[in-house]
């Protein structure tokens, strides 16, 4: 018998697909699902027939009964939802993966609608607020998940001498890779040192520019085992290893109660994610990290292995994070200045890179990092072609 | 003001911090204290739980100064601050509230400019419940 070898390399994606992104779209989410599943499916040269696994978020409204349904899938046998909003992205393809390499299912499809644009802010309803633990924080004043990021950079740069120029440098390197991308929010509209610094403040010390943007769209993407990967349209993109962590004591946004709440959930992820790959970070040619807040690149910076303990900020200098710089991130623009659907676009971003397709593409880029949200029970993938 | 929505393991915080006390559960077995309450002790796995008297002292772990958009009872006091206070009996114990220049004031009563990370700080009840926070050294 051969040593088991769990997931590794034994999946790829192999469609990718997404609506346009706009602060407002005329069609509901259901609509957005459908056309963005479809996209996925078409670009993978596969039937809608022939999906029998699905995976998404517990946030998604449009569910597994109502996306089947509409576009004609065939009999599933594995559908799944993660928890915990954008912590939940890269899981969905590792579910797949899992479910896939397992032999539960033979094609895949994860994705994400969400019209976080013209719908509610989710914190301003009150009543859906769970007991446990807003009743620790709402009271206070501590409202919007932007206010419970922003206590734990606050003290990330009283502790480790961190700037809001780093921060800062986060934000830029996102905002200049949607300037070549013309599918980004923000594609027209370059960011200066100036605009960021004097922006107003949404929670001090993070202001308009260090919050992702509210954003209508969909997208999705399609998993199939490595071997009919082969038989597809486009070059498949490997799932080289896939992590979910929850760390031991972890209070999700509201870290606030254990010995040491600057490391999160990617350190948890991220020894699972290594302890199952044949590359180190310094092997990873560009990065997509979630990025509803910009505090939270420099802790998954940490997390991931790319620099030690405390030194995220300084990480970004240099123009680190920039093309051409030692890691490349986002490079469609990020939540923060691409499209905010719960790190989904990262996931298909990703893809891009390794097919050599991106609009701001790494030359000769093979291996890639993809990560959900760091802050929140969170969720990992190495991705290679 | 948003009012604390209160579950079965939360509530006796909020009945003692209705009386004056501020209180935080400890395992009755092996002592350890734990927020937020929860059913057992992750220490031992022990059910029984005690709520033991602090002093009410600590010192800001870190805080912010939030800006709307807010509900607009916050708003309407924005910008105020929020700290994170740490317990001087327990470290990794550490409660969301406002510096405020006495009891019973409003949340923006406290100067965000004024507030430094590490500075010690005492409970104090304004009277609706919640309990609130002052320099110990004004």
């Amino acid at each position: 018998m051969p040593a088991v070898t769990g997931i590794k390399d034994a999946t790829a994606i192999v469609g990718i697909g997404q609506t346009s992104f706009a602060k407002h779209l005329p069609e509901d989410e259901r609509t957005l699902a459908c056309r963005a599943v479809l996209a996925a499916l078409d670009d993978a040269g596969i039937a809608p027939g022939e999906v029998d696994a699905l995976a998404s978020y517990t946030m998604e409204e449009t569910d597994e009964v109502e996306l089947a349904k509409a576009v004609g899938f065939g009999d599933l046998s594995f559908f799944s939802k993660i928890g915990f909003g954008g912590g939940g992205s890269c899981a969905t393809v590792a579910h797949l993966a899992a479910a896939i390499a397992a032999g539960q299912a033979t094609v895949g499809v994860a994705w994400r609608s969400r019209k976080r644009g013209s719908g509610p802010r989710p914190w301003t309803n009150t009543a859906v607020q769970l007991p446990t633990p807003a009743q620790w924080t709402r009271p206070f004043g501590l409202l919007r998940p932007a206010d419970e990021i922003a206590m734990l950079a606050r003290r990330y740069l009283h502790e480790y001498g961190a700037t809001r120029d780093h921060l800062f440098n986060v934000a830029l390197a996102c905002r200049n890779r949607a300037n070549q991308n013309p599918a980004a929010v923000m594609y027209e509209r370059p960011l200066t040192r100036e605009m960021y610094m004097s922006s107003r403040w949404i929670s001090e010390p993070l202001c308009l520019y260090d919050n992702c943007l509210e954003t209508d769209g969909a997208l999705a993407c399609v998993i199939v085992s490595g071997e009919r990967a082969r038989d597809c349209r486009r070059r498949p993109v490997y799932v080289h290893s896939a992590a979910q962590g929850l760390p031991a004591q972890h209070h999700g946004m509201v870290n606030y109660w254990n010995d040491d709440p600057l490391t999160g959930p990617a350190w948890a992820a991220a020894r699972h994610l290594w302890k199952h790959a044949d590359f180190t970070p310094s092997d990873v040619d560009v990065a997509q990290i979630y990025d509803a807040f910009t505090p939270l690149v420099p802790l998954s910076l940490e997390g991931y292995g790319f620099c030690g303990r405390g030194e995220g900020g300084a990480f970004t200098e240099g123009g680190a994070l920039e093309t051409g710089g030692r890691l490349p991130l986002n490079t469609g623009g990020g939540g923060l200045s691409e499209a905010y659907v719960h790190g989904f676009n990262l996931i298909n971003e990703g893809v891009k890179q390794l097919r050599g397709t991106s609009t701001a593409q790494v030359p000769g880029a093979a291996t890639c990092l993809v990560t959900a949200g760091e802050g929140v029970p969170t969720s990992a993938l190495l991705l290679r072609n | 003001m948003l009012t604390p929505v209160t579950d079965a393991d939360g509530a006796p915080f909020w009945r003692y911090a209705a009386q004056g006390e501020l209180r935080v559960q400890a395992c009755a077995d092996c002592g350890e204290p734990r927020f937020p309450p929860r059913p057992c002790c992750p220490h031992c796995q022990s059910f029984a739980s005690e709520w033991r008297r602090t002093s009410g002292r600590g010192r800001i772990w870190s805080y912010v100064v939030p800006h709307p958009p807010l509900l607009p009872d916050y708003a309407a006091h924005a910008p105020y601050n929020v700290i994170l206070v740490e317990l001087a009996e327990a470290p990794r114990i550490r409660l969301v509230g406002n510096l405020v220049s006495g009891p019973g004031a409003a949340i923006d009563s406290f100067s965000p400019d004024r507030i430094r990370i590490g500075a010690r700080v005492q409970v104090v009840f304004g009277g609706d419940g919640l309990p609130q926070w002052v320099l110990e050294r004004p």
